[in-house]
């Protein structure tokens, strides 16, 4: 066994697979929140509810009908994504005209009132979520080992970003979006309709989140308070990234788990608290953030 | 009276009743936690009402200051009123370096800054050795009032609150009253254009925000002597919520609604506190229901329909 600036390489690249696996999920989420906030400027406060309510869509298909990993993986955020519609066409709709602030207090309200609900009816305990039989195991990378589970996550989250800035970035599309985020009134001038697009966006960028969620089941249990713990995290991420860009977004999320793993081995009494000081750093020297355009 | 219109006088005379006669026929603990709470709501309602900043973190300024109060009075033996005063001025050193940090951005950006930090904050409670972790700071001792008065005594302790909560009331009606109050309305109605004309407003909000987080602080201090105990609780995000909604209810930018508005919902608490997570839920609901149906609160709304200003 070697060793890396006097800690064991096994405990160093392990707690750096768990901060790449963490900054998976602020990435994905954190990515979900820009786009709903670039086209509907709302910052949806219930990100964290909906990413907790894919991971128990996921165990509930599991359950009840005996529905496994992966068509839960295709359908939690399908189901999400159509409640997300639903909430969007029937309270967030209704905001658009108002300050900024009414979308995030809405959101906080409903919240409160899904992650409420799941913990009435399923307790806080949590319920454990099996790993798929075909991703079982680990391999030998030869410094370590690495659970073939958490690869995956990583893999798929980079996937998923990757295809959300490819559908964003370079299809037609995605510059309809692009156009409409800028100036919303002229693109609808051209014949877009753009109420169905906001509405779409947020059903995307929530599917997002019930995307992560199915990720995550796995790996933490499905509880209803999964989602508050990484929500207001994600925020900080958000302010470190900047809400402008995409890859920003991603670049950020995944930068700042590495960093939160790293500071689990250097010094763990401040692994819960570093991204917020990383948080204080860019907001003394960039206050608009790291990739963000100044206001 | 005071400044006040005619109206807002009644109002102000209707509320010195209810104080007075309250504990006579209800619970005086019970009471002592809505004066604190209501006390909590006008200063976050300075913030949101009269400058246009939502702080999402405003717990961290009640639960240090509950902490630094049960703290100096326990292991100090701080007189009651000095280590409120203690709680007060804890709250306004974090709100310092905190509002120093979040008015750097705005809109937005501002509510999830003050909310990250105020968790980062929860976490140094949690891990601090000096608030004893998940126990929290317990059987702090009310003291005597001044070396002189115990405050054992329920009647006593409440006398003490209510004269607490009506100095920082009056207190933040005189602020938003006076010359520095309008420069404060006129950021929150256009900060280019106050800017424009000579003001520095980074001044002024930060000013505000350390005023709002040091009588957040002395609610707090107070609470944390009322029930002896000081608590994650208080530090904890879902207190920034509680206040958010107390000043949505009674209505944003009233005199007389963060008042109103821990009423009901320390009342809402009361009720359902025996149904488990109904209580978290009603809270969104009525996040919900305010922001959609009414956003100027129960009090907004009552002001509105008779075309007066409470």
């Amino acid at each position: 066994m070697f060793t890396i600036l006097g800690f064991p390489a096994p405990l160093l690249f392990g707690q750096l697979l768990l901060g790449v696996i963490n900054g998976a999920f602020y990435a994905l989420l954190s990515l979900g929140l820009a786009v709903i906030f670039g086209m509907l400027n709302i910052v949806n406060f219930a990100h964290g509810a909906l990413f907790m309510l894919g991971a128990f869509v996921a165990w509930g298909l599991l359950e009840y009908l005996g529905i496994g990993y992966w068509w839960a993986l295709v359908l939690a955020p399908l189901v999400v994504g159509a409640f997300g519609i639903v909430l969007e066409k029937l309270l967030i709709s209704r905001l658009y005209k108002l300050d900024h602030l009414y979308g995030l207090l809405l959101t906080f309200g409903l919240a409160l009132i899904i992650e409420g609900l799941a913990r009435n009816n399923f307790g806080s305990s949590g319920m454990p979520y099996p790993i798929p039989a075909s991703l079982q195991g680990a391999m030998n990378l030869g410094f370590m080992f690495l659970p073939v589970y958490r690869g995956w996550v990583v893999v798929a989250a980079l996937v998923m970003c990757l295809a959300t800035w490819v559908v964003i970035e370079k299809t037609p599309l995605g510059a309809t979006l692009r156009a409409a985020t800028e100036n919303a009134k002229l693109v609808q001038a051209f014949g877009v309709n753009v109420p169905l697009m906001i509405t779409l966006t947020y059903a995307g960028g929530v599917a997002l989140a019930a995307f992560a969620g199915v990720l995550a089941a796995p790996i933490y249990s499905v509880n209803p308070n999964m989602g508050a713990n990484f929500i207001i995290v994600v925020f900080a991420v958000v302010v470190i990234g900047g809400m402008g860009s995409i890859l920003g977004s991603v670049v950020t999320g995944f930068g700042l788990g590495v960093i939160e793993g790293l500071t689990k081995v250097f010094y763990p009494q401040a692994s819960a608290t570093v991204i917020f000081l990383v948080m204080i750093i860019v907001l003394l020297a960039r206050p608009a953030g790291l990739f963000g355009r100044a206001a | 009276m005071l400044g006040f219109s005619r109206a807002q006088s009644a109002a102000f005379l209707v509320m010195l009743a209810l104080i007075v006669a309250a504990p006579f026929t209800l619970y005086p603990v019970f009471l002592m936690k809505l004066l604190c709470f209501a006390l909590f709501a006008c200063a976050f309602n300075l913030l949101i009402g009269y400058v246009g900043l939502l702080s999402f973190g405003h717990a961290a300024y009640f639960g240090m200051g509950s902490y630094i109060a049960a703290w100096t009075a326990k292991t100090w033996h701080l007189t009651p009123e000095l280590a409120i005063i203690a709680g007060g001025l804890t709250g306004a050193a974090l709100g310092t370096v905190f509002g120093w940090l979040a008015i750097r951005r705005q809109g937005i950006y501002f509510a999830m800054i003050t909310l990250a930090l105020a968790q980062m904050n929860y976490f140094f409670c949690l891990q601090a050795p000096f608030t004893g972790g998940e126990d929290g700071i317990q059987q702090v001792p009310r003291g005597a009032l001044f070396g002189i008065l115990p405050l054992d005594n329920d009647m006593t302790m409440y006398a003490v609150v209510a004269v607490i909560f009506l100095a920082g009331f009056l207190l933040i009606h005189r602020v938003v009253h006076s010359p520095f109050g309008q420069v404060l309305k006129a950021i929150r109605e256009n900060e280019p254009r106050a800017i424009s004309l000579g003001y520095r407003t980074d001044n002024y909000k930060l000013l505000a925000f350390i005023l709002s987080a040091g009588l957040a602080g002395i609610a707090g201090g107070a609470k944390a002597l009322v029930f002896g105990i000081a608590t994650l609780t208080d530090v904890h995000f879902a207190m920034s919520g509680e206040v958010v909604l107390m000043t949505l209810v009674g209505g944003m930018g009233t005199v007389f609604g963060p008042v109103v508005g821990a009423l009901i919902t320390n009342s809402m608490e009361y009720y359902l506190a025996q149904f488990g997570s109904w209580v978290t839920i009603t809270q969104g609901a009525i996040f919900v229901a305010c922001v959609l149906l009414f956003r100027r609160g129960v009090i907004g709304e009552i002001a509105a329909k008779l075309r007066i200003s409470l």
